[in-house]
């Protein structure tokens, strides 16, 4: 994949700008992740909208990398397709020097920070919001990286609107050394949270999980919801003819 | 079979009036004097096994690998001229990702081992680069199973049930025509190839030596991996037995 010359790199002018991402096509939403006792949980649902459709219900936004880490992603779909393409390779040559080491979420998670960030300073960026979680050696990682490059690791992360409205849940309600049932029923707090006020939420979701053991990325779910609130009965009560 | 090519043999774009080009057999006889290579095809898969000289005693074990991944499928192993031996490596390595990144499909051992070939002959066209002064051994599963495939400094390129380079080959060659590759699993073949390499290692010329085995099978789940260290063991303890055995009689 080849990118302009500094000489073509220009804010302005139909011409280059059709060598660089002006906005995202098919998009993921928010992604959620926190640290347990035994490792990492991350969960995101399952939808690609196009624009305000919510067009493509089984978008796998929850992937493995190697043996030690998780990613997930939201934004453009087609962009983290290109970053597994990235990581798959990179991956591919760790696993072919056979000697013993690989490569951990740390690094991972430098990695990706290094690619979104070059694409940004080239103003051609990746259209994403990435969570890297990951175990090696005891020791559990949990990072983003946001399309511009910003990163930082922390115990419990989100991107988009589950920044808004999943984080506040977890400052409250997070605390160190989780069960794994703990952990999920914090996660599918969170989610539902972001399936009821989020309009690109989609009601199938996924959950993995990292351990030194391994990773395991759930079958699809639903969440059970409630819409049985007196407020919602009877709308046009109060304004007959409407809809 | 060795004849002096006096005035035709300086460059690689000369052909002798017998219509040989000797650069190209000189490169072979690098490859000659390196340190046994042989590999088998076994009915579940591939087995790779090299003689290391151990040039120094200061030299760590594991180190100076000679046989290489290539891609999850595939692997080789490398007799000759060792930096030779790297680029041509690194060229399969690039052959292979590129493949499937055009492709979406791992490469098929035939095509990367065709392309190997192609880019070995290729350095035998131009008077400016000299011949690889190395054999390749490729060894991979893909689609159509397990395959073998051997390569050497003239560029040409074999599939093989069974192939020996190196100074032990006539000899290797000789034990793996005795065996019955087709009802072996790789299991049986890591103990058998151990078993060819300690027998043609020739204590006199050369000392110390350490044997280096990979495979590529279905118990491995059809990814290249060294052999797991207690079959590897189990594989030397044989062979030196075997060893005892025929020094016994």
């Amino acid at each position: 994949v080849t990118n302009s010359a500094p000489s073509m790199i220009n804010l302005i002018g139909s011409e280059s700008d059709s060598q660089r991402t002006l906005y995202p096509y098919v998009t993921g939403t928010s992604v959620v992740g926190i640290k347990y006792k035994d490792g990492i949980l991350l969960a995101a649902d399952m939808g690609g909208s196009y624009g305000s459709t919510l067009r493509y219900k089984t978008v796998e936004r929850l992937k493995t990398v190697g043996k030690h880490s998780i990613i997930g992603a939201s934004g453009e779909i087609s962009d983290f397709q290109e970053i597994m393409r990235n990581l798959d390779e990179l991956i591919l040559y760790d696993n072919m020097w056979d000697d013993g080491n690989s490569l951990g979420p740390k690094e991972v998670h430098n990695y990706l920070t290094r690619m979104m960030y070059n694409r940004r300073n080239k103003f051609n960026p990746l259209w994403n919001s990435l969570v890297l979680g990951g175990v090696k050696n005891g020791q559990k990682y949990l990072g983003t990286v946001s399309m511009i490059g910003v990163h930082y690791e922390d115990n419990h992360v989100a991107t988009g609107f589950g920044n808004h409205l999943a984080r506040p849940l977890l400052r409250d309600e997070w605390h160190a050394d989780m069960t794994f049932e703990e952990g999920v029923k914090l996660l599918e707090k969170c989610m539902r949270v972001l399936l009821y006020r989020d309009r690109s939420a989609v009601n199938k979701l996924q959950i993995a999980k990292i351990t030194e053991e391994g990773v395991t990325i759930s079958q699809p779910y639903a969440l059970k919801t409630f819409w049985n609130f007196s407020a919602f009965q009877n709308p046009t009560a109060g304004a007959e003819g409407s809809w | 079979m060795s004849s002096i090519g006096t005035g035709y043999d300086l460059s690689v774009t000369t052909f002798s009036p017998d219509g040989r080009v000797f650069q190209i057999e000189y490169a072979g006889k690098a490859v000659d004097n390196s340190g046994t290579v042989v590999a088998i095809r076994c009915k579940d898969g591939v087995v790779m096994g090299v003689e290391k000289l151990i040039a120094s005693k200061m030299m760590l074990p594991g180190s100076n690998r000679r046989i290489h991944a290539v891609h999850r499928h595939s692997g080789m192993a490398v007799a000759g001229l060792a930096a030779d031996g790297r680029q041509i490596v690194t060229r399969a390595k690039s052959e292979a990702t590129n493949y499937e990144s055009t492709y979406g499909e791992p490469i098929p051992v035939k095509e990367l081992a065709e392309r190997v070939a192609s880019y070995v002959h290729l350095c035998t066209l131009y008077w400016w680069l000299r011949p690889f002064g190395c054999g390749v051994i490729l060894g991979g599963y893909d689609r159509d199973g397990p395959q073998l495939y051997m390569v050497e400094p003239s560029g040409v390129s074999y599939r093989y049930f069974g192939a020996a380079i190196g100074k032990g080959r006539q000899a290797a060659k000789t034990e793996i025509e005795k065996l019955k590759l087709s009802e072996m699993t790789c299991r049986q073949g890591v103990i058998e190839v151990a078993k060819i390499i300690y027998g043609v290692h020739d204590e006199a010329k050369d000392k110390a030596f350490e044997l280096e085995m990979s495979w590529v099978c279905d118990e491995s789940k059809r990814q290249h991996q060294k052999v797991p260290d207690d079959l590897l063991d189990e594989a030397k303890a044989a062979a030196k037995a075997a060893l005892e055995e025929m020094d016994a009689d």
